[in-house]
């Protein structure tokens, strides 16, 4: 029995002396006490920006974009990555440039092809004007984050960055707007997930005997039937004609149903658990009703292991809406998702000739690797109490 | 023969973290004398489990043995008449070499307090007791497991054929300690470890093993270290005691002596502050109010200056406890103690 | 609080009180058999006495406290406490509502100080809990009466603020005392309050203790393992042997001239901390007894050395064998047994 004292992980911005930091660590409730912790783990740190800035770029995607996802562009089909040049024709620095493109034909493969003009080169800019849109269907604006800006005579000199479609359009404005759906079908899954998985785990784990087995045996089932083959065939049953946002909806609804299996074990369990601590009997012995000793003494026990539950199925959850979009049974065109972008990259020969169109596979990697560090920092965090 | 077994000489291992420096050990002396029983006293946190493990080069990392010797005089049986013993200095070893590895399990054994945790539960009494057998010794597989089963006989366990082939989980708590028990001596080692080995069981159960302790260390002659808090069970099993404090040895004599003629403040405090049977004999009415030590254990990543227990100590001298350290006194046949009261 | 013309009853009365658990197997969960871990006990304390309870690991002493308490279902029985408000009351056949008044009046001391406290909570939140939901103060003055009694407990007031965390084991034993003595109850079941203590810490809680029963006139029912500690603190001590009572005396007699052979052995077995060699020692042999499956007869004659025929098939009934002294034993009257007196003479 030794005099306490706040542990290293727990610090405060300010330089406070041992004393007034110690009286910090005292009075830290569970969730400072998980916040601190969480800050160890740098990869969850920077995670959580990285992810920060993908749903930033997804909201504000009508902005960020310096096209609108669904314009053609018939003059630059195809096109490959615009060069972003720093060095003009006369050999000297100046702010990153794009050249005119100019279309002629491959004399072999009748592909389209891009030649620089090298007369005229128009600088990147920010902030300039573009395509109208209105924000989230609302707000109108036609102001793009980069760009060349208006030109006269109403001529489009592009900037792709990651190249365009054969369709002509740009493929990075369209993996914008692809995070809308893609990043948010995980969050949509997991408020679904969090629903059932918190119900159904709280009656098993709550009133035990046979409730609590049904409900097992029933997940059970559910997660021994395989994952692909289950998606493709409810998504089979799509009918056609529904209207996109339905689809969306049901997609997600699909998807949830992995999800929520774990949640409700996890919650099961944990509530077995701590069913059992003495200061749940002592809450009852001091007059608590079931309601009460619910919420103050056992949620908030596993509260934290709920958000990590959640959090790690996201990564399945994006996956898998990448998976049937691609596959075809998911979401069609024109709705946007990485998976919806992955149908074009389909055959050999596009991948061979247009490779840029690949460019959604690193989003989704990217996505799901921040999630997954993002989960084990939350992890790590999760009990505060466990040294 | 050295009458020493074991010499602990100014023994120090530390566990460095990022918050601070733990002095788990900070200089302990001790000498471990050959079959007989050493009974180390002392609260959590007074380093006895850490200076055990020491021993034994188990310290978990961060730990390390910064300093300080061990001597372990073992014996080197060159023919019947003539038993030599060696010496080799344990902090020099490396502790995964041969040389640690044959001392370990098979010349010093230990037993721990969690016999559940100390023991494989997926793997059978038989096969773990025979694995130390046919590590240390030459004997093929049914000559170990009689071996084993002999063992489990001598520490007095119901049925051992039957036992042999038992999970631990199948075993009440008694019976569990007494299979450690068996693995521990089934090498005939000339020192037992014993850490808190019976805290975790009933009364009569713990009566039962401090006499099988008692018995096959006679049996055996084997010395027995034998590490707890619990001052009743120091008094039926140990010979010598030693008392720790915050990684020190702050006063070691003989049992009757830690008894009845206690000198350092903490040993007085410690015998003060336990419920005594014997006042039930002798009280009327009203209860007897426990002495308690005042204060707490202090945080152990702050190094006061001067003795250890001064904050806590009813006799502390200011201006002396505080600032210098408490040398080693000698009191006569073997007593000694580190505290300034005494120093002349 | 009492009547004190009561002081001659019993503040509680335990009669033939049984806790059973079902235990199940397969699929379906058929009850195949029953655990008794308590089985038929009968006790009384009075007021501002000190009950032991001890007994080795499976004997039933915290199931027993904890039934007498309701913590858990008694399966049959009676527990008949004078409650301050309601009277003398059946605690075991209470409805609700009433049990919330005796819940004031009966409160629980829990063993290990880091699981008996929510740790997401402050200690204002954990003290003033049955203040709170018993509907008994709020606000300001909720916070003044947790003040008054972490004083009392030992705790600065400024505590209330902090979590559990901030604090050691003897400061959350502590914490759990002054939760226990809150709502101004008159009984406390104390669950093995030491038992997860270091020496010197253990020193100050039992001190506590005594010192709280003195000043408030608390009756306690305390179940422990450690005899020295029970003896200590005890004024009579009950004896629990694999869900039965073995014997129930005052401390001194119970020590002093054991009726049980149980309790002879268990005396014989505690390791007392003076040197002098014990001449006289029973040592058990075998196991404790399955509470599942427990031997027929007296649970205990498996092991015991004065076994006769009778002991191996006649339960034997708790008798009163001397004034305040109960025993239950075939052979009580003529045996001879060794207590702690004759083993430290020497």
């Amino acid at each position: 029995m030794t005099t306490i004292k706040a542990p290293r992980w727990f610090s405060k911005t300010k330089k406070v002396d041992a004393a007034q930091k110690d009286e910090a660590f005292f009075r830290a409730s569970q969730w400072q006490l998980v916040w601190w912790k969480f800050r160890r783990h740098k990869l969850a740190q920077m995670a959580m920006v990285v992810l920060g800035i993908l749903y930033f770029i997804a909201i504000f995607a009508e902005f960020v974009s310096p096209f609108d996802p669904l314009h053609r562009m018939k003059e630059f089909t195809g096109m490959t990555p615009s060069p972003i040049r720093i060095i003009d024709a006369q050999g000297s620095l100046r702010f990153p440039f794009v050249y005119k493109p100019i279309q002629a034909r491959d004399p072999e493969t009748l592909r389209p092809i891009y030649k620089e003009d090298t007369t005229q080169l128009f600088p990147i800019k920010f902030f300039v004007q573009g395509d109208d849109y209105k924000l989230w269907g609302l707000i109108p604006g036609n102001i793009h984050l980069y760009g060349t800006g208006l030109q006269p005579d109403n001529k489009i000199i592009p900037v792709f960055i990651l190249g365009a479609d054969t369709l002509g359009r740009d493929v990075l404005s369209r993996i914008f707007f692809a995070g809308r759906i893609s990043l948010t079908v995980g969050l949509i899954g997991i408020v679904l997930a969090f629903f059932f998985g918190l119900m159904l785990g709280g009656l098993a784990g709550f009133f035990g005997g046979l409730i609590d087995e049904v409900i097992m045996r029933v997940i059970d089932v559910l997660i021994s039937l395989p994952q692909i083959p289950l998606w493709m065939s409810l998504a089979a049953a799509l009918p056609q004609d529904w209207p996109q946002l339905q689809t969306y909806l049901y997609v997600t609804v699909i998807l949830s149903i992995f999800g929520w299996t774990s949640l409700a074990r996890t919650v099961r369990g944990k509530l077995l658990s701590l069913r059992e601590e003495d200061y749940v009997m002592a809450a009852r012995l001091d007059g608590e009703h079931e309601g009460s000793i619910i919420t103050r003494y056992m949620l908030p026990g596993f509260a934290s292991y709920i958000i990590v539950s959640l959090t790690i199925s996201i990564p399945g959850m994006i996956l898998g809406e990448t998976a049937l979009s691609f596959l075809g049974l998911g979401l069609q065109s024109p709705i946007i998702s990485y998976g919806v972008m992955l149908q074009d990259a389909q055959n050999l020969q596009t991948i061979s000739q247009l490779p840029w169109l690949l460019w959604p596979v690193a989003f989704v990697v990217l996505a799901v690797l921040m999630f997954n560090f993002l989960g084990d920092g939350l992890r790590d965090a999760a009990d505060p109490y466990v040294t | 023969m050295t009458e020493n077994l074991i010499e602990i000489k100014n023994l120090r291992t530390y566990f460095h973290l990022a918050e601070g420096v733990v002095r788990a050990v900070d200089g302990v002396d001790l000498n471990i004398k050959r079959k007989k029983t050493l009974g180390i006293v002392g609260e959590s946190g007074c380093g006895k489990s850490m200076m055990s493990l020491s021993l034994l080069r188990l310290v978990p990392s961060p730990g390390k043995i910064e300093g300080g010797e061990i001597l372990y005089h073992h014996t080197v049986h060159e023919n019947q008449d003539n038993a030599l013993s060696s010496v080799v200095d344990i902090t020099k070893l490396d502790p995964m070499g041969k040389e640690m590895r044959s001392i370990r399990g098979n010349q010093i054994s230990m037993v721990f307090q969690e016999p559940m945790t100390a023991m494989s539960p997926i793997l059978t009494i038989g096969r773990q007791i025979t694995e130390v057998i046919t590590l240390h010794q030459k004997v093929n597989q049914a000559e170990a497991r009689n071996r084993a089963i002999e063992m489990l006989a001598r520490v007095r366990m119901p049925k051992p054929e039957r036992v042999i082939d038992d999970y631990p989980f199948q075993l009440s708590g008694g019976m569990r300690q007494r299979a450690v028990i068996a693995m521990a001596l089934c090498c005939q080692p000339q020192m037992l470890i014993a850490d808190e080995p019976t805290t975790a069981l009933d009364v009569t159960t713990e009566a039962q093993i401090l006499q099988l302790m008692r018995d096959l260390q006679e049996e055996f002659g084997m010395a027995i270290l034998y590490i707890t808090h619990n001052l009743g069970v120091i008094a039926e099993i140990a010979e010598e005691v030693a008392v720790m404090y915050l990684g020190k040895v702050v006063e070691q004599t003989d049992v009757k002596s830690i008894f009845y003629q206690p000198l350092h403040p903490y040993t007085r405090a410690l015998l003060q502050s336990i419920p005594q049977l014997k006042d039930v004999l002798l009280r009327h009415d009203d209860a007897r109010r426990l002495q308690t030590i005042k204060g707490m254990i202090p945080d152990p990543y702050q190094h006061l200056k001067g003795c250890p227990f001064h904050p806590r100590c009813p006799e502390a001298i200011l201006g002396v406890c505080d600032t210098v350290e408490p040398k080693v006194i000698q009191m006569g046949e073997g007593h000694i103690v580190r505290c300034h009261l005494y120093d002349k | 609080m009492t009547n004190p013309a009561n002081k001659s009853e019993p503040l509680l009365e335990v009669q033939d009180l049984k806790k059973y658990f079902p235990i199940k197997r397969g699929f379906f969960k058929r009850v195949v058999g029953h655990v008794k871990a308590v089985d038929d006990i009968n006790l009384h304390i009075m007021e501002g006495e000190t009950l032991g309870m001890v007994g080795e690991s499976g004997c039933g002493k915290t199931t027993a406290g904890r039934s007498i308490m309701r913590a858990i279902t008694p399966s049959s029985g009676k527990v008949m406490f004078r409650d301050p408000i309601l009277g003398l009351v059946d605690v075991a056949a209470l409805d609700d509502k009433d049990l919330m008044h005796v819940r004031r009046s009966m409160r629980m001391i829990f063993q290990d100080p880091y699981a008996s406290l929510n740790p997401r909570m402050t200690i204002l939140d954990i003290v003033g809990a049955p203040l709170r939901a018993m509907g008994l103060f709020h606000g300001k003055q909720l916070e003044d009466r947790v003040a008054e009694i972490l004083d009392l407990v030992g705790l600065r007031p400024e505590y209330m603020r902090r979590y559990p965390h901030a604090f050691s084991g003897g400061q959350r034993q502590r914490i759990g005392i002054a939760r226990a003595l809150a709502p101004s109850p008159t009984f406390i079941v104390c669950d093995e309050p030491v038992s997860a203590l270091d020496v010197s810490v253990q020193a100050q809680i039992l001190n506590l203790l005594q010192d709280l029963q003195g000043k408030l006139g608390l009756t306690y029912l305390f179940v422990a393992h450690d005899l020295s500690v029970v003896a200590h603190i005890c004024n009579r001590v009950s004896v629990m042997y694999v869900g039965k009572m073995v014997e129930l005396a005052p401390t001194r007699d119970l020590f002093v001239s054991p009726l049980h052979p149980y309790t002879e052995a268990l005396m014989s077995a505690i390791p007392l901390p003076d040197p002098r060699p014990r001449t006289k020692r029973v040592l058990l042999s075998g196991e404790v007894a399955n509470p599942a499956s427990p031997p027929s007869g007296c649970y205990f004659h498996p092991r015991c050395s004065y076994c006769q025929d009778i002991c191996k098939t006649e339960e034997p009934a708790f008798k009163e064998l001397t004034p305040g002294h109960f025993v239950k034993c075939h052979r009580a009257a003529e045996l001879n047994l060794t207590g702690v007196s004759e083993i430290l003479e020497h």
